[in-house]
This record gives C-alpha cells, structure tokens and sequence, in this order.
C-alpha cells in the first residue's frame, strides 16, 4: 500500500502541528504500549522503571518520535532513509517487527487523544500507512 | 479451549487489576459512550481507513468518499447497531462467549465476514473513543478496556472454526 502524493502532503502537513509535542506524543505512546501490550516491557528489563511518565519512557518516547520526524523528512525514500535504523533493529536490538505494528496503534491513539480535531479520518488514513510504511522500512534488513 | 472470561495469566511487574476492578473500569468507559454518537464515527472511520472493508456494504449506497461515508444514513444506522450489540458484551461480562454465541455464527455463515475485521473495528472503535475522552482516557484504563475488546473479538471469532 504505497504512499501517494496526497498521503505524503497530508502526513507532512500533520507533522507540522504535531511537532512541537512530539516528546510528550512519543513518551505516552510508549507508555500506553508499555501498559496495554505487557509482553513489549521483555524489550526493556534493563529499565528500573516501565510506569508512564517514568525517565527511561520519557527518554526513549523522545528518541522514537525524533527518528519518527525524521522519517518524515524522508519519506519518499523510507528503505534508504532508516537504513541505519534498519540495520539496528534487526542485528543489535532484533525487536520482533510484529511489535511496530503495536506501536503504531499506540501512537494513533496517543495522536487522537492529542489532536481530537485535527486527527480527522482523512488524516488517519494517511498516518497508518505512512506508519505501515515506516514500519516495513525498519523492517528492511531483518531477512 | 481457554475460558476467555478467566484473566489472562501474565508475567506482572505489579500487581494486575481485580476482575471487579477491571469490570468496573469497562462499565465506567460505556457508560460514558453514547452509542448513536460513537457507532456512527468508529464505523465511518473503518470504512474509511480501511477501504476494502466496504466489501461488506455494497447495499449501503454512495461510500465513495469520506465524506460520503460520514454522511451516509445506512452506515450511521449500522454503527449504531454494532455498537448496540457491544452494549450486550457489557451487560454479560462474565459470559462473553455465549452471549456472542450466534452473533459470531451469522457472522461466519450468512454474512461471510472475515473475524480479521472484529480485530480492525475494536482498534479503531478505541482510537475513536480516546479522541472523545482525551487525557481521561488514562494509559490504565485503556489496557483494561483493550482486554475486554480482545475478549469480545475472540467470541465474534469463536463459531468461525
């Protein structure tokens, strides 16, 4: 499901709003992933604490909506772009993919919660797949 | 078979709501949900967000666009319907599975859903509802409340095989 113009233009215009909350969009994000999915806190035992609104969470909220962002910057070349983060995710972190997908509903919800007008269905649309896509990028150099 | 009705057992770093707790937290969401409102929104954003789902509504009329989607009488009436039927999961927590008994065999039989579809409903129905309750839509309570649409989609599953 590849991302047309429109897509690319309304996840731009979006981000454009959403970027001055980004750190505290990323960190509730994980946080309620954290929360709702237990199974992703075996990703972070080296965390003395997994709470919401916690330091690690905040601290690692930031770093993920900061590559999100980036992500966008590069968006129509996403497999190239987060080839490092590709590289990363598979040999040193080996998250198992089916977890981007988790996040990403958790970011929608997080972006809902954040943007009640703004995250419009029109809007949705757009940020999933762009999400999906960003997703399979990540993804890029597992196999 | 698992009993869905049982907590799921987990490996906890704290302490997991009661049963009582968590039923309490599903009731409290509900009660705050008015379904002629939320049916409509969370059924227009599926079909919407999720194109090919419109497969199911080829009876329903213009869905060619979001805002004909948004606007469209019979998807509103089927939100509501939907959503009515949620109602019943609510006021039988402990007996999901019977409750959904038939539901999930019309479904699987005269319908021809695929059960993916339940799954795709329950995400965006909480993304809808977190959008109406903004911060008071805690991390917490949308756990629970995701634990009760997992159980109410492995019902509406549960007939397919």
């Amino acid at each position: 499901m590849s991302l047309t113009a429109k897509d690319k233009s309304v996840v731009k215009a979006f981000w454009g709003k959403v970027s001055g909350k980004a750190d505290v969009v990323g960190a509730e994000a994980l946080g309620r992933m954290l929360t709702a999915y237990p199974q992703t806190k075996t990703y972070f035992s080296h965390w003395a604490d997994l709470s919401p609104g916690s330091d690690p969470v905040k601290k690692h909220g930031s770093t993920i909506m900061g590559a999100i962002g980036n992500a966008v910057g590069v968006i129509d070349d996403l497999v190239g772009g987060l080839s490092a983060l590709s590289d990363l995710h598979a040999f040193k972190l080996r998250v198992d993919p089916g977890n981007f997908k988790i996040l990403s509903h958790n970011i929608l919800v997080t972006l809902a919660i954040h943007f009640p007008r703004d995250f419009t269905p029109e809007v949705h649309i757009a940020v999933d797949k762009f999400l999906a896509a960003l997703s399979a990028a990540l993804a890029d150099k597992y196999r | 078979m698992p009993d869905f009705d049982d907590n799921i057992c987990q490996q906890r770093t704290t302490a997991p709501p009661s049963q009582d707790a968590e039923k309490s937290t599903i009731s409290a969401v509900w009660g705050r949900v008015d379904i002629n409102e939320v049916g409509p929104l969370a059924l227009g954003r599926v079909l919407i967000v999720y194109p090919w789902t419109q497969r199911y509504f080829g009876s329903f009329g213009d869905v060619s666009t979001p805002a004909a989607i948004m606007g469209n009488p019979k998807v509103a009436a089927h939100g509501k319907v939907v959503c009515g039927a949620l109602d019943n999961a609510v006021k039988n927590m402990g007996n999901i599975l019977a409750t959904y008994k038939s539901l999930s065999e019309t479904h699987a039989n005269k319908l021809f859903v695929d059960p993916d579809n339940f799954r795709v409903l329950a995400d965006v129905l909480t993304i809808v509802i977190a959008a109406k309750f903004g911060a008071s839509f805690t991390p917490e309570i949308q756990a629970t409340w995701q634990k009760f649409m997992k159980v109410v989609v492995a019902a509406m599953g549960s007939r397919y095989f």
